[in-house]
């Protein structure tokens, strides 16, 4: 069920779904302590449960020979693994930061995924706070990682000062690649994941309720309404691969700046 | 429809008596949930989800490499083997092409040997042979010329005792004998030739 903001009693004027309909402080499903549970909040515990539940139960018995979960299990890891950690970070360095970029892909999508999951469809992390703190971790390792072996001064020379450029160029360029690289970063990985969240499900729940509201005004409605359901079933196949390119571009992201802040000076 | 928006109303946000959020305002309790749920799950992964499939992986390829390693050692093994038969077959057949070569030399040996022999024995056979012919016929002449004697003292005897005046049968005496000894003289010529 979306979000349905329209008040039919209003005289059948069409209220668009807004940003309401993604605030759900004034209808926390319960409270712990003075502490209001929304139901966002539920889906990233839940999120949480069902990757590692999937992973512990697939790498529990882990055997040479694999059965299906194992299979699977060893399938999906190994993606992430191999063509996200492994191609992007180097087969050098990249064993240590699999887990990480593991845990990050799979919760990313199977919280993106909720969106399109029937009783829950809600995309957790059009939250943007959620966003925001997955983007300030990536921010932190990305830079610790890079600060651990370099050196502070060594790394924002890293990350600052390009190579092959005229150091005459260097006042233009060095205070825009710190803001590129360092400030920027971690501001358009968690827009990015949050404003596709956010827009794919205003969209569906436009769609859907604006569906509702064509059929029941009557007349042209009859064809229009359906019309929009239609559109939006395309839409919902549409989200189900934003989903999952969100996930992956976010955690292949990651892996570049990992990548990029373990560089050798060039 | 009326129902699911009723079924809706009870845990979807409404347009309640709220001011409107910001969508992209900071909620300190989403973002620290964010932050410790996703803490708690990375642990529970690097801890007990990776260590295992990165074990079985490593497992994995040193069984395999394990497996291509044995079935090298096993191809050389393989490979030694046939050479060591090959050149077995090789020095057997060597064996095999010298012994012939050497029976076959012994073989045109012993012919020129048993060749030879025949030939010497064949030889000493006629010359032995001739030999005793000689042998015999000089015993033959021996003892022709002691019996022409005898028997000319016994024809002279015999020529004597017949009366003188039968010119006819003294003739035909001397005739007969002289055949006679002509014919024993041919045979024995015979035989020798």
């Amino acid at each position: 069920m979306f979000g349905i903001t329209m008040a039919e009693s209003e005289g059948g004027e069409f209220l668009a779904p807004g940003p309401n309909s993604f605030d759900f402080s004034e209808v926390p499903l319960f409270h712990i302590g003075g502490l209001a549970v929304t139901k966002p909040m539920v889906q990233l515990l839940l999120g949480a449960v069902i990757v590692f539940v999937f992973f512990y139960a697939a790498a529990r018995r882990a055997t040479l020979v694999p059965g299906r979960l194992q299979f699977a299990g060893e399938a999906a890891y190994g993606m992430v693994r191999n063509s996200i950690g492994r191609d992007i970070i180097g087969s050098k360095d990249y064993a240590k930061f699999v887990p990480y970029l593991v845990t990050l892909f799979f919760f990313l999508l199977i919280n993106n995924a909720f969106a399109s999951i029937p009783a829950i469809q809600f995309p957790t992390f059009s939250r943007a706070s959620m966003a925001y703190a997955l983007a300030g971790l990536s921010w932190v390792i990305y830079n610790g990682v890079g600060i651990h072996k370099h050196g502070l001064l060594g790394y924002l020379k890293l990350q600052s000062v390009p190579s092959g450029v005229s150091p005459v160029m260097y006042p233009l360029l060095v205070p825009l690649e710190f803001f590129s690289n360092i400030l920027v970063r971690p501001a358009t990985l968690a827009l990015r994941l949050f404003a596709n969240m956010f827009a794919g499900h205003l969209l569906l729940i436009l769609f859907s309720t604006g569906g509702l509201f064509l059929l029941e005004y009557g007349g042209i409605g009859y064809v229009a309404g359906p019309l929009a359901w239609v559109l939006a079933i395309a839409i919902s196949f549409l989200e189900l691969l934003v989903q999952f390119l969100q996930a992956y571009v976010f955690t292949l992201l990651n892996a570049m700046y990992i990548s990029g802040a373990l560089a050798d000076e060039h | 429809m009326q129902n699911l928006i009723f079924l809706a109303e009870g845990t979807e946000p409404t347009e309640g008596g709220h001011a409107p959020e910001n969508p992209l305002g900071f909620v300190p309790v989403e973002f620290a949930l964010s932050l410790v749920t996703f803490g708690i799950l990375l642990f529970l992964i690097w801890k007990y989800v990776a260590p295992r499939f990165e074990q079985t992986f490593a497992e994995r390829t040193q069984a395999i490499e394990g497996g291509i390693a044995a079935a090298e050692t096993k191809q050389a093994e393989a490979d030694a083997k046939l050479a060591e038969l090959e050149k077995q077959l090789g020095d057997a057949r060597h064996e095999a092409a010298r012994i012939r070569e050497e029976a076959r030399e012994q073989g045109a040996q012993i012919v020129a040997e048993m060749r030879e022999t025949a030939q010497a024995e064949s030889a000493r056979i006629v010359e032995h042979g001739k030999a005793q012919i000689e042998a015999e016929r000089q015993q033959a002449v021996t003892s022709l010329r002691a019996e022409v004697g005898a028997l000319a003292t016994g024809l002279a005897g015999r020529i004597v005792g017949e009366s003188l005046e039968d010119e006819a049968r003294q003739s035909r005496v001397v005739e007969r004998f002289l055949t006679d000894l002509e014919a024993s003289n041919g045979a024995a010529s015979g035989s020798v030739n």
